[in-house]
């Protein structure tokens, strides 16, 4: 009875809890992708099919092509980090494992996931182990060369073979032929490899329905993306990180194209509506360059909320943007496709690009200390850029999956910094 | 011809003072390239005839570098940034860089903004080398920092420079190999630091030059008796093991280093560039295709650990130190695989930290000094 009543006098103290906006049909529908997609690897293992890992901006239109299961290492400890679950795959990596603190926390967290898969750790699986053993994996390096590391690693561990395209680093503001000519070649070698590897045959005239659908995808996602140039922006910017596993995990998929269709219409809507799904007013609109601060995903958003400043652009998402018309293109596409594999020319031009689409007013760079390709030329490029476009920038020091690499004290001090310029400009511009 | 002390002194004042050995060959008209570690196709500047010269950082103050670098970027690229951007390199004509791992990739950029006096001439190397692609793909690479090369110097490089360069680099291989199994047989003298001073010195001489004060050496020690070290004997591993001060206190402990898997050392000797199988650059391409158990290459199955256990056992080794640079991705992948090879192996190692900007030993000393009483 005392319980009771103690529960009744917090319940009357506490602030009515604001209704939680429903979830847009959107949010719902790939919220069942996701499901299905590790659902039916679940399914194919079952069956004794070969269910593969992938590296993030693999050409996931071969693996669709064939019809194979493919999982996504990157996503999934994305997954982890953003609902706190890391710690133990983090302590079990840099421990029991012997990895270096040092290395990307992406890869800490799934090679002690994986050591649990292989019966080597005991870490408990948040998730019940819904990412399947893999037999084979997919490698790309134009992301970042940690990844070529992590998957020998991974390989060798697991005792299962990689199917790697080497699309090398581009010093060039081109992707130069001698280049696609040898992408291109280890495609085709790729193909025939995994053929013979899964006992699957590759079929042109489905491969150009796949390329198709793809290329509707990217479209979409970059459509959805180019419309919050519209004020106020239609969505939250972060809401669109949420989508990205529509493009990291499925691009080369229909229910894509349906979920993307989808969020373009509720976009759409907002803009007739002249709504929003930010929350409070758009005070300031900034891009964001560099990975999503997972684990701490709800401070920047309830920081930045604080002074209505929306993340309308962000260097990030549209990497997923993938654009070809056939195997050379793709080779060629794949080279340039994250501007971690480009030179300081192209990031910056394509920095400077979204800057002006969507009229910032300033930029946060999140140095990631999982990421060193991004950050050790970050200064530069922050030097340049604001130069260029004549906007502040802040940087704040964070981590895509290592929560201890955070401060919430610093992110509210450098974001109240980067609001006094803004604010000075914004009113230095009204005066004329 | 210089005695064995002489010989050993000249390479010592080299390692100690690059800047004189730079200064001596442009006061002869010549041009020197910088080559940034670890690879960087020095043949074809050779060939150019222009003289290498290897840039391996070293102990700076890092003041300038911080405008370009977070503070966990590699320790080498910190003080190369450093050194290019107060002026130190002043005189090079240009700089190779080759991409092995992220840093690099950002650092052709800041050097390219930062350093614009000295123009930067990227490489990329391919990594997928299962590719039968690949060996193309490398030879277009040469290609360009060849193109690159001629624009900023002037010089051109033909194919019977480039077929007498293999040669001499070859050459320059076997007796770098020599001095390596020469040398455990004279201890005493060739000290941890003394060893490494033969290896790294290279990077500072025209490599003919080298070749011939290295033969010298070899030549002197093999006249004197074998040496019987009553110590105890490692093998190191990792990207660099420097400074000097470092090094002396292997010697303080009564440890030889007998081998090594060092990038600054052994790992770029220990492959040479076929004799035959087409053109020179053809022939440099398989060079890099044939480079085996490095941490900036990739390779599957994870060599480096039997490699390792191998060097033990045939230089007599009790045990290996692994001298990790600091904040080196590649290196902290390959470190929990080839230790448990050596755990599995029975032999002990020990991790050390590598960084040019320490300035204080005490700790690595004392763990030195249990690492000796464990071997």
């Amino acid at each position: 009875m005392i319980e009771n009543g103690t529960t009744q006098v917090n319940a009357a103290a506490a602030p009515a809890q604001k209704p939680k906006r429903p979830k847009p049909k959107s949010m719902q529908m790939l919220n069942e992708q996701t499901t299905a997609l590790f659902e039916n690897a679940r399914l194919a293992k079952e069956r004794g099919e070969k269910v593969g890992w992938s590296a993030s901006i693999f050409p996931q239109e071969i693996a669709e092509t064939l019809g194979l299961n493919v999982l996504y290492p990157e996503n999934h400890s994305a997954g982890i980090a953003a609902r706190h679950q890391a710690d133990p795959f983090l302590q079990e990596c840099e421990g029991p494992l012997g990895y270096s603190n040092d290395l990307c926390a992406y890869a800490k967290v799934n090679l002690a996931y994986a050591s649990v898969l292989n019966n080597e750790s005991e870490v408990e699986l948040p998730d019940g182990g819904k990412m399947v053993k893999p037999d084979f994996l997919l490698l790309t390096n134009n992301i970042c060369n940690q990844l070529t590391k992590w998957y020998e690693n991974l390989a060798y561990q697991m005792n299962i073979p990689i199917f790697f395209i080497d699309t090398c680093y581009n010093p060039c503001d081109y992707v130069t032929e001698t280049r696609v000519r040898y992408v291109r070649a280890q495609i085709d070698q790729l193909i025939k490899d995994l053929c013979a590897f899964t006992g699957k045959t590759w079929d042109d005239k489905r491969f150009k329905e796949v390329m198709k659908i793809s290329q509707r995808n990217s479209y979409l996602w970059e459509r959805a993306n180019n419309l919050m140039d519209h004020k106020p922006a239609p969505l939250s910017g972060f809401e669109l990180f949420n989508y990205m596993s529509a493009m990291v995990c499925n691009r080369g998929k229909i229910s894509s194209t349906a979920v993307l269709e989808q969020l373009n219409q509720e976009i759409e809507e907002h803009i007739k509506e002249g709504n929003s799904t930010y929350p409070v007013k758009e005070e300031y609109r900034i891009s964001w360059d560099g990975i999503a601060c997972w684990p701490y995903l709800r401070h920047n958003l309830h920081t930045l909320k604080q002074y209505g400043i929306n993340m309308v652009a962000s260097s990030y998402g549209k990497a997923w943007a993938i654009e070809y018309e056939d195997l050379d293109g793709m080779a060629r596409a794949y080279c340039f496709a994250s501007t971690n594999g480009d030179n300081a020319t192209t990031m910056i031009s394509r920095r400077m690009e979204a800057l002006k689409k969507f009229d910032c007013e300033g930029t946060i760079y999140h140095v990631n200390r999982s990421c060193k390709v991004m950050d050790c030329q970050m200064m530069e490029v922050q030097r340049q850029i604001s130069a260029q476009a004549g906007i502040p920038f802040t940087s704040f020091d964070g981590d895509q999956a290592d929560y201890r690499n955070y401060s919430e004290a610093q992110f509210e001090t450098r974001i109240q910094g980067l609001v006094e310029v803004m604010k000075q400009n914004k009113e230095a511009k009204m005066n004329g | 011809m210089a005695d064995l002390k002489s010989n050993i002194a000249f390479l010592q004042e080299a390692c100690k003072n690059p800047r004189a050995r730079l200064d001596y060959y442009l006061k002869q008209g010549k041009k020197v390239v910088g080559c940034f570690p670890v690879y960087t196709p020095e043949e074809l500047i050779h060939a150019s005839g222009m003289i290498p010269m290897g840039l391996w950082g070293g102990q700076t103050q890092l003041k300038l570098a911080k405008s370009y670098l977070p503070p966990f970027a590699c320790p080498i690229m910190q003080s190369n940034m450093e050194l290019g951007l107060s002026g130190a390199y002043q005189g090079l004509s240009a700089v190779i860089i080759p991409v092995l791992c992220d840093t690099f990739r950002c650092m052709t950029q800041n050097w390219r903004f930062g350093v614009p006096s000295i123009p930067m001439i990227p490489i990329v190397y391919p990594q997928n080398r299962k590719s039968p692609a690949s060996v193309d793909y490398l030879i277009s690479e040469y290609e360009n920092v060849l193109t690159m090369l001629t624009t900023i110097t002037g010089k051109m490089m033909n194919e019977k420079a480039l077929a007498e360069t293999i040669a001499i680099y070859n050459e320059h291989n076997a007796v770098m190999r020599e001095f390596a199994k020469v040398a455990n047989d004279h201890l005493d003298i060739v000290t941890p630091q003394v060893r490494h001073t033969v290896m790294k010195s290279a990077f500072f001489y025209e490599k003919s030059e080298h070749t011939a004060i290295v033969r010298e050496i070899v030549e002197e020690l093999k006249k004197l008796p074998a040496y019987q070290f009553t110590g105890k004997k490692v093998i190191l591993t990792g990207i660099t093991c420097e400074p000097d001060e470092l090094l002396n206190i292997f010697t303080e402990n009564h440890m030889a280093v007998v081998g090594d898997d060092l990038a600054q050392e052994m790992r770029q000797y220990r492959t040479d560039t076929p004799e035959k199988g087409g053109g020179g650059l053809k022939r440099l391409a398989l060079q890099w295709n044939s480079r085996h158990g490095c941490s900036l290459i990739y390779e599957e199955g994870k060599p480096r650990g039997k490699m390792l256990v191998n060097l033990c056992k045939e230089n007599g080794a009790g045990g290996v130190v692994t001298c990790m640079m600091k904040f080196c991705d590649p290196e902290e992948y390959d470190q929990p695989y080839f230790e448990a090879d050596l755990r599995e192996a029975g032999y002990p190692y020990l991790t050390i930290e590598i960084d040019q900007q320490n300035t204080s030993y005490e700790q690595i000393r004392t763990r030195i000094q249990t690492f000796s009483e464990m071997i």
